[in-house]
């Protein structure tokens, strides 16, 4: 029996951290929803599951979107996750085939050196410890721009990193040791025996050289499995949590469970997920145009993680999506912001750090308590029937430049409509929802569903991608809701708008709850390339900016606005365009005042661009207008 | 008694002895941009809420740096925060977070009064 006491520590580690990922596994899955259960039970079969392994493959070990989005950090993540995989993968390989027998226990593998100093000198064996000490250099190639991004971000193409607690930093120090101290002391073990590869080998030669080499491996040999025991102990308290927390996740999102709006099982595995890589950091337009570095989605999962108090950064955000966008884990950053938002605010109590191993029983601040209704003021209004109801919403009312060219637009098109909010309506609900009132915003939603439906409209056209969102996610009804930028594109396909060419150079800015937040990103384009020329810009669909105006910040001065306003229309206008479009009121109002260009909305581009203004109004609809024909 | 037609008019007087100024100390120490308000009330009138009913985020907003808070406890929940308010506002007041500090400061009234 091969064993030596310096094993101790990492058998400790190991087994500890198997034991709790098993039972934090049981954990999660007994506190899922009945019909989230029965997802994820099939997600562990067919195609679901084979996609899972690949995702695992192509996310957690090479790290594929981070490669792609910023190459040094990706090398950094993959060299590290990969590596490591490779190495055990090899290791035990080894140890199977190597060793005195096969099946062996883990830190066989682990420390075969120690066991098989001998080992390597000839043929096959020197070409796979050729290959070990290949992979050890690639890990300790990604670690030392680990390192040097600790110190110094600038150097792999990182503005800011992370900042750490006390924990993490011992994690974050004993993961660091784990491979320098196996170099070590594989090095000083084959100095000793005149065995290893390239790197040990070497390095071991020159060491031995003028050091008792057989000595001196013992300890490094300690500092090896002290370092991975202690790394393993931290793990649950610590953002590496998210080695084994991804694994899930991936399997949870492949079987079809969404975030939603309650906290869950599924959202605290994506808080888990978090490595902290800091792309959402970077990308995030609080750091970038207006110096805000504190609140951005990874310190908002790092403060869920700890516990600690997250008011001011759950509420200081534009919810542009942006970040939901870039995470490389795919974490659904933005509605998990919501929930924090929903909740009652609760005088913090002090969670040692030590409670994360038992994160179930720290208990959750509590919702909001509902109080009486805040809107009994609002009246019942009786309305016409239409076939389409038009709701500008608040923000396009105080562009009313948007408001008559819809109506210009509705009118040419000659389809029956009315105009929902006319003399000025309810809001649609969507700020109070940003703003963590949820049970406030269920009253206006009851209020003009109610008013939707007793016009009998078969299709909504909001002019504001804010209503449009909520329309879509929170509001139950009959009519298909369309954002007029859809509505005109329908209109054009039809044939009941015709509009002559304008000879302007137009970018269009998308905005934020219309693009990401909806996924419509087609139809104003190809409205606009029907009117005008529709040119490029460097930031586009989904990585398009926030214009800085969004409701969903309560506390962003209008200085900070100003500054992401000026950012995000510096480079759309970056070409020289004649117009800046938009496809939404506030984002108009608020380049209005950061650039000169002239921003105008998509339907005042096409009442624009209207040739026959007002004709068809009487020909109620095609059918209609091809029976009188017959008739005739 | 002799009624000539006059009656005493009520005290008009504004007390800062025993009005109570922690809502606006609360709110202008989440939100400076409070204190910059002239009171111009272009809020008000833009606003949804005063389309419908009797709400003036003007006239609540002297009542709470007065520190007559009662009417504005009962009027404050009115908002529907759509955030029209913030883009008419010639000083750059942050509108919305000062109703939604009020609020807040409200419940935590009645949280530490019991």
């Amino acid at each position: 029996m091969q064993f030596d006491p310096f094993v101790i520590p990492f058998n400790i580690g190991l087994y500890f951290i198997l034991i709790f990922v098993v039972l934090r596994s049981v954990i999660w899955f007994r506190e899922l929803s009945r019909t989230d259960k029965l997802r994820l039970q099939r997600g562990f079969f067919g195609n679901a599951f084979a996609m899972s392994l690949r995702e695992i493959f192509m996310e957690s070990l090479i790290h594929r979107k981070i490669l792609k989005t910023n190459f040094r950090l990706g090398y950094m993540h993959m060299s590290l996750a990969f590596g490591w995989f490779l190495l055990i993968l090899f290791g035990t390989i080894e140890a199977d085939i190597f060793g005195t027998k096969h099946l062996n226990a883990p830190y066989k593998a682990i420390f075969f050196r120690f066991f098989n100093p001998e080992h390597g000198r000839t043929g096959f064996e020197a070409v796979y410890g050729f290959l070990m000490d290949l992979i050890l250099a690639f890990i300790l190639s990604g670690l030392l721009l680990a390192f040097v991004k600790r110190f110094y971000s600038k150097a792999l193409g990182m503005k800011k990193t992370t900042k750490l607690r006390l924990t993490d930093k011992i994690a974050l120090t004993s993961l660091w040791l784990i491979f320098p101290s196996r170099l070590i002391a594989e090095s000083f073990t084959s100095g000793a025996y005149g065995t290893g590869s390239f790197l040990t080998g070497s390095l071991g030669s020159v060491l031995a050289s003028y050091l008792p080499a057989q000595e001196m491996a013992y300890p490094f040999w300690w500092l090896y499995s002290l370092s991975l025991g202690t790394f393993f102990i931290l793990l649950p308290v610590t953002r590496y949590m998210h080695l084994p927390a991804e694994l899930f996740l991936i399997f949870m999102r492949n079987s079809g469970i969404r975030t939603g709006d309650k906290e869950g099982t599924y959202s605290e595995v994506e808080v888990q997920s978090c490595s902290s890589c800091g792309l959402c950091i970077d990308t995030c337009q609080l750091n970038f145009s207006a110096g805000i570095t504190t609140i951005q989605s990874a310190y908002l999962m790092k403060g869920i993680r700890n516990n600690s108090d997250i008011r001011d950064i759950a509420d200081n955000c534009l919810m542009c999506g942006r970040c939901d966008q870039i995470c490389p884990v795919g974490i659904e950053l933005t509605p998990i912001r919501m929930m924090q938002r929903r909740k009652e605010f609760a005088d913090h109590k002090y969670i040692n750090t030590f409670s994360g191993y038992m994160r179930n029983k720290v208990p959750l601040s509590p919702v909001k308590e509902p109080e009486s209704q805040s809107y009994s003021y609002l009246p019942l209004i009786e309305t016409e029937k239409a076939d389409v109801i038009y709701f500008a919403g608040c923000m396009t009312h105080l562009t009313p430049s948007v408001k008559n060219s819809m109506i210009k637009i509705l009118d040419a098109s000659g389809l029956n409509y009315i105009f929902m909010d006319e003399e000025g309506g309810a809001c649609c609900g969507r700020p109070l929802m940003l703003a963590g009132h949820d049970r406030e915003a269920r009253e206006l939603i009851s209020f003009n569903s109610r008013l939707i439906w007793k016009t009998g409209a078969r299709k909504l056209v909001t002019s504001c991608p804010i209503c449009y969102k909520v329309f879509r996610e929170s509001y139950h009804l009959d009519a298909e809701i369309v954002h007029h930028t859809q509505f005109i594109k329908s209109l054009i396909d039809d044939n009941r708008i015709s509009l002559r060419y304008i000879r302007n150079k137009v970018v269009y800015h998308t905005p934020c709850d219309l693009g990401r937040g909806s996924g419509v990103y087609d139809e104003p384009r190809e409205v606009l390339s029907h009117v005008s020329k529709l040119e490029k810009s460097r930031y586009e669909d989904s990585n398009a900016h926030c214009c800085g105006g969004s409701l969903g910040n309560l506390s962003l001065s209008s200085d900070e606005r100003m500054k992401i306003a000026r950012d995000a229309a510096k480079e759309l206008i970056y070409s020289k365009p004649d117009i800046l479009a938009t496809a939404c009121p506030l984002c108009k109002k608020t380049f209005s005042s950061a650039t000169d260009t002239r921003v105008a909305d998509i339907s005042e581009i096409v009442a624009e661009a209207l040739t026959k203004p007002t004709h068809q109004k009487f020909i109620l609809n095609k059918a209609e207008s091809e029976k009188e024909f017959m008739n005739v | 008694m002799e009624k000539f037609g006059y009656t005493i008019s009520k005290i008009r007087q504004i007390d800062y002895d025993s009005n109570d100024r922690s809502i606006a100390d609360y709110i202008a120490s989440g939100e400076p941009s409070f204190l910059k308000c002239i009171e111009c009330g272009c809020c008000s009138a833009t606003c949804t809420t005063g389309n419908f009913t009797r709400f003036s985020l003007r006239e609540l907003n002297i009542l709470i740096k007065r520190g007559e808070n009662t009417q504005v406890r009962n009027n404050i929940r009115k908002c529907m925060f759509c955030g029209k308010c913030i883009l008419v506002c010639p000083r750059g007041v942050n509108t919305r977070n000062v109703i939604a500090l009020a609020k807040q400061a409200f419940q935590k009234a009645e949280l530490y009064a019991v």
